[in-house]
């Protein structure tokens, strides 16, 4: 593991991030027209809406050069932490401070599924601001990286005819083509092939190496322990270990084997 | 290892970070010493004119996008875009003209045209408010999936309809040559109509978009406040002439004259129905084409500031 001196650059803040999501329809049962009426007049949400805290209280500084995966079960809210680090999803209460735009990487990141992959490589290019000469000088690089046309011309049938894997494959390289300061990946590598998993292994390395952060959620905690050289273990909305991969990952197998 | 940071929560493992300068300050003072931003926060609103002008080419690639995706699971495709407005008009055509020999005074050959003109200006800011609204909350994957100026998403909505729009006028010069209505200069006035409605009708998304993606139930009581405002505008028939019937007061003549719709669709029918019938029936009202650029600039401006001033709320949804 490399040790770091004692010039750290902080690039991602959370200090005491709280997250809730409003439901609507996620009714406890009693929702008469009067009721909805009533609570439209005095704008407070009611019994129509409920309310999801899905992040309480987490607080990290990320340093530049790390690489720091998220691990914990299923809606234990480590993709509602990346989100609000990315500035998509506004915090409850606590602030995050980063520095520059974090990109965020997730599985169905919006994809237009009647379009061609030629296409949503160009417009998700032009999405994440690239300039149109940009997205050309990169284009076969990015089509070459997702290895969409391995097996015949794909790139230029609408992505509705994909499989899951080749679509978030695409997705995967058209984030990644442009030099993030801090990429957060969401669980997109996990349905690509074992070929294809090495190479995006490999280039978040080479990311990180460009003095950049990376998060990184993963259930495959071999890939955790390939890429990554800290991690947060998130439980129930709260941080419950933060530390070097080996430890966090060992007392996470220890939790979850039992 | 020495990279581990302080968490709020004990944490099993044990801690033994170097002394670092940094290990006194706040989070706040932190973030300001690295200068590093609040992140998602809401750019001033030069700054956020800027970042979408920025992604101006995106704004133009997403809208034709969603305008090829529209019909792309369809046979004839593309067709599809002039062959919609084509067999619109024709119903109206079949109707009003052949069935029931309904012309409002006019005549046929004049009160078709005036018929489809009101009902394509109409449906160009018909369309506009009704994606407008789902913009934000139709498109939520969108959102909380990449960053960009939100701004982008009803202007592009408003920009899907203005392409629809010009397909849909290339039906309307063959309906106006089909009944004799011969180009002529003031055909070019509907060039400074079509700007300034679709500066209205942006503005006008980008309000509902706001609106929309607080108040889901907006979505579907829209369609009844629009075909209110048909009613209102005189898409079907001469408004003044109607209203006169009824004898309702000047001022109500007056005000619903002055309505933005009524606005640029008598516009646009002064600019391209000639002949002696339509004029009786095209009532202007004093200072139209002012009214036309005021609705423009005050929806238009005033619908960004709105859209603005929530920027960051919108990934919640």
């Amino acid at each position: 593991m490399a040790e770091q001196n004692d010039t750290r650059i902080p690039t991602v803040i959370a200090d005491d991030v709280h997250i809730v999501y409003r439901v609507y329809g996620g009714n406890t049962g009693r929702g008469s027209a009067t009721a909805a009426l009533n609570r439209l007049v005095r704008r407070k949400p009611g019994a129509g809406v409920r309310e999801v805290h899905a992040v309480k209280g987490v607080s990290f500084t990320a340093y530049r050069g790390q690489a720091i995966g998220l691990i914990g079960s299923n809606g234990s809210g480590k993709s509602t932490l990346l989100k609000a680090i990315a500035g998509l999803l506004p915090t409850e209460r606590g602030k995050v401070y980063t520095d520059g735009q974090p990109s965020l990487l997730g599985v169905n990141a919006a994809m237009m599924n009647d379009l061609t992959g030629e296409r949503n490589v160009i417009l998700g290019g032009l999405a994440m601001g690239m300039s149109r000469e940009e997205i050309r000088s990169r284009y076969q690089g990015i089509v070459d990286f997702s290895g969409i046309n391995e097996k015949g011309d794909f790139i230029t049938l609408p992505m509705r005819t994909y499989s899951s894997g080749m679509a978030a494959r695409l997705r995967f390289s058209i984030a990644a083509a442009k030099d993030h300061d801090v990429l957060m990946i969401d669980e997109a590598l996990a349905t690509g092939d074992r070929a294809f998993q090495k190479r995006s292994e490999a280039r978040v390395r080479e990311l990180r190496q460009e003095a950049g952060t990376v998060f990184l959620v993963s259930h495959n905690n071999r890939s955790i322990r390939d890429t990554c050289d800290r991690v947060l273990w998130l439980e129930r909305g709260e941080l419950l270990m933060d530390g070097p991969t080996d430890e966090v990952v060992r007392a996470y197998e220890k939790e979850t084997a039992r | 290892m020495s990279t581990v940071s302080e968490t709020t929560h004990g944490s099993a493992v044990a801690m033994s970070a170097a002394p670092s300068p940094d290990d006194g300050l706040s989070a706040a003072e932190l973030a300001k010493k690295y200068g590093l931003s609040v992140s998602g926060a809401r750019p001033s609103l030069p700054e956020y004119a800027r970042q979408l002008w920025d992604r101006r080419h995106f704004v133009v690639a997403f809208s034709r996008a969603k305008m090829t995706a529209q019909y792309s699971q369809a046979k004839l495709g593309q067709v599809w875009q002039v062959a919609t407005p084509l067999l619109n008009a024709t119903v109206y055509f079949l109707i009003f003209g052949l069935l029931m020999q309904q012309s409002k005074g006019m005549g046929i050959p004049t009160y078709i045209p005036f018929l489809v003109t009101g009902v394509f200006v109409f449906t160009f800011t018909q369309s506009s408010a009704l994606s407008g609204v789902r913009a934000i909350s139709g498109n939520l994957g969108l959102v909380r999936a990449l960053h960009f100026p939100r701004a982008v998403l009803p202007i592009s909505f408003a920009l899907q309809q203005l392409q629809q729009l010009l397909f849909s006028m290339i039906v309307l010069f063959a309906f106006l040559l089909g009944f004799g209505h011969m180009p002529k200069p003031s055909w070019l006035l509907i060039v400074p109509v079509l700007a300034l409605q679709f500066v209205f009708n942006t503005g006008l998304a980008m309000i509902l978009a706001r609106l929309g993606s607080k108040t889901p139930d907006l979505a579907q009581l829209l369609p009844f406040i629009l075909r209110t405002w048909m009613y209102a505008s005189g898409v079907m028939y001469s408004l003044v002439e109607a209203l006169k019937k009824t004898h309702a007061p000047g001022w109500l003549v007056d005000v619903l004259s002055a309505n933005p719709a009524a606005v640029y669709i008598n516009l646009m029918r002064d600019a391209l129905i000639s002949g002696h019938a339509a004029h009786k029936h095209i009532v202007l009202p004093q200072h139209v084409w002012a009214l036309g650029v005021g609705w423009a600039l005050l929806v238009g401006v005033g619908g960004f500031v709105f859209f603005w001033k929530a920027e960051e709320q919108y990934g919640r949804g």
